[in-house]
Formats: structure tokens, C-alpha cells, sequence
């Protein structure tokens, strides 16, 4: 975990007008939720399932604010149905900041599980999704912070452990 | 009085309110009764009405009703916590307990049996929680939206349902007419 590309990263989202952050905690992002708590920029909301989450964010989003979703990959099984039926019916753009747990240098087998199926799900849900692998990926963060506005979409950026570590 | 009802007498109460509106039959009779740009009816995803009435309540000044359900509460229930340790004195929520799953077809949830939401609630952290008799659901909401605190209401009424439309307004409509009204109340 790397403290410059956690403020980088959270920096990003204030930037881009980010104001209110749902979070379910993954060690790769931990560098990230603490740099959110630092910031008053932010009304950070710690939830205990990421739809619930998402509910948070689609009020959040039409009481004004400009709501993100931090989580990991896993959780995509249990949001199918509200990305479906509530962020994606009611169009409420969410970019969604995911730790892809279960690529190279995970050390825990179960993960892979998941990884598996990440991005065939994203694909088959129609979510604009983004794979950030190498550090300088994170430079796409603000425009898919616009495009996400744009078009009113889910959009999902999918964060793996060599992003996170920054070596190839 | 079934939740039918409850809705009927609670009407002359939220119609001047924002208000998220549980999933199936509740937002179904909501609209029946009183279609309102101030109403959010969700069309899908059981059990966030909670979370998107404190989301909403957390991003602007207006006071907002959340009318869930039982089975809605029982299906997020990790959403008590989160009211509870997330204070907004805007917030009331709302929770018609029929105990069952009204829209499905009756079955009863275990808040007809052992289960009770108060005692859960309060058990989340949650500080002001009222349990009420159906019959007493209109005057508990008025007092709990003129008082300026967060509020859980737990309202014990029959189950059974009436024949209502569905609701055929596009969620989009819904979603930007409810926010045109949010904003124009937050200048």
C-alpha cells in the first residue's frame, strides 16, 4: 500500500467533484478509506453491504450531492440486482472504485474465484468498465469521473494489486 | 387496519413531504392515492427504501419520510446500524409492519412471530424509537416530523391488500421530477 497513490486517487475524486463516498472496506483500498476520513471535502458513509451502499448513494445523488462507491470485486454478487434495477433504471451516474482482488500477487486462493467472473459480469450488466494495472493508469481517473456524469452510467474502475503496489 | 389503510390515514401527513416509498404494493397505494412530484416510488430492489431516505436526508436540508416494511427492514437489515451511527434530524423513517410479505402474497416474516424491529432498532443504537398501533400511525408521524428529531416508527397493523395499478410512470420521470422538487425546496 502506497500512501501517495491513495491521496492521488482520493485527490482525483475531490476534483472531480466527488462529495459523498459509500464504502465496504478491502485491504488493498484501506490506503484510500483512511485518506477519505482525512478529507472534509468528503461525507464518507461506511456501509455494511455494498447495496445498501448503492441506496445510500442513489439519495445521496438526488439530494445533489455527486456519490461514489468504494468496494471490492466480490461484492458485485450482491449488487447485480440493485445496479439493475436502481442505478441503472433510474439512470444515476456511480462510478464504482473496486479493488480486482484475485489477480497476480493475491495470495488467497478464493479470490480467483470472483476475479473470474468480474469483468464477464460488468460486460454482460453493459457497465463501462475500466482496468487500472499499471501506476500511470490512474491518470484516466478524472475523465472517467466526467464520462461517468456524461452518460449517466454505472461505470466500474477495477484497481489490481500490481496498481496498487505500483511494479510491473 | 391493514397497510392499505394506514396509507389512506397517513396521506393528509406526507402529501407536502418528500418521501421514498418501499417497493410493490406500498408505492402502488401511494400512487393511487396521492401522486405527488415529492413521492419517489422505487419499482425495484427490496430493501433500500432505508438507505436511499437517509442517503437523501444526508445530502440536503428538507425533512424526508422513508415508508419501508417489514420484509423490506428484514432483507437490509444492515441498515439499522447505519441510521443509527449516521444521525440526521431530517430523517424520519417509517416502517409498516404487516407482519408479511404483503406484495408476494402474505407469507408471514418473522416479525409477525418472535422478531421485533423496536427492539432491534434500539438494539442498532438507534435513539428514538416508537412502536404504534395502526390507528395511531398518523398523529405519531406529524409529531415525529414537527419535532426535530431523527425518528424510527414502528407501526403494527393487519396484513391484506386491495386491488391497486400498477404504476406505469417511467423511472426516469420519477427520478427527475422528484428532483426538480428537492431542489426547488433546497434554494
Amino acid at each position: 500500500m502506497s500512501d501517495d497513490i491513495s491521496q492521488r486517487v482520493v485527490g482525483d475524486l475531490i476534483e472531480g467533484g466527488i462529495d459523498f463516498v459509500t464504502t465496504v472496506p478491502c485491504k488493498q483500498l484501506a490506503g484510500v478509506i483512511d485518506e477519505l476520513d482525512k478529507s472534509d471535502q468528503i461525507h464518507h458513509v461506511p456501509s455494511n453491504k455494498e447495496d445498501e451502499g448503492m441506496g445510500l448513494c442513489a439519495g445521496a445523488f438526488m439530494g445533489g450531492k455527486t456519490p461514489c462507491i468504494i468496494m471490492q470485486n466480490t461484492a458485485l454478487g450482491v449488487t447485480i440486482n440493485t445496479l439493475a434495477t436502481l442505478i441503472q433504471f433510474y439512470q444515476i451516474p456511480l462510478p464504482m472504485l473496486i479493488s480486482f482482488r484475485g489477480e497476480l500477487g493475491e495470495p488467497v486462493a478464493c479470490q480467483v474465484e470472483m476475479a473470474i467472473h468480474t469483468k464477464p459480469l460488468l460486460q454482460q450488466l453493459g457497465i463501462p468498465t475500466f482496468h487500472f494495472h499499471k501506476r500511470e493508469d490512474v491518470e484516466e481517473l478524472p475523465e472517467i469521473l466526467k464520462y461517468t456524469q456524461m452518460c449517466s452510467k454505472p461505470t466500474a474502475i477495477l484497481t489490481d494489486a500490481t496498481f496498487w503496489r505500483g511494479v510491473r | 387496519m391493514n397497510r392499505s389503510e394506514v396509507f389512506k390515514s397517513i396521506v393528509p401527513v406526507i402529501t407536502d413531504e418528500l418521501v421514498i416509498c418501499n417497493i410493490g404494493l406500498p408505492s402502488q397505494e401511494l400512487h393511487m392515492l396521492d401522486d405527488q412530484p415529492t413521492n419517489f416510488y422505487m419499482l425495484g430492489t427490496m430493501g433500500l427504501c432505508s438507505s436511499i431516505g437517509l442517503g437523501l436526508a444526508m445530502a440536503q436540508r428538507e425533512k424526508v419520510v422513508a415508508i419501508d416494511g417489514d420484509g423490506s427492514i428484514l432483507t437490509n437489515f444492515g441498515t439499522l446500524p447505519t441510521i443509527a451511527n449516521n444521525v440526521v434530524d431530517n430523517f424520519v423513517l417509517l416502517i409498516i409492519d404487516n407482519g408479511s410479505y404483503g406484495s408476494t402474497g402474505d407469507q408471514p416474516t418473522y416479525t409477525g412471530k418472535k422478531t421485533s424491529l423496536a427492539k432491534v432498532a434500539q438494539a442498532c443504537g438507534c435513539d428514538n424509537v416508537i412502536e404504534c398501533k395502526a390507528e395511531e400511525t398518523a398523529d405519531v408521524l406529524k409529531a415525529a416530523l414537527e419535532g426535530d428529531k431523527m425518528t424510527i416508527i414502528v407501526c403494527k397493523c393487519e396484513s391484506g391488500n386491495i386491488p391497486v395499478p400498477n404504476i406505469t410512470i417511467p423511472p426516469v420521470v420519477i427520478r427527475d421530477r422528484f428532483m426538480t422538487e428537492v431542489e426547488k425546496r433546497n434554494r
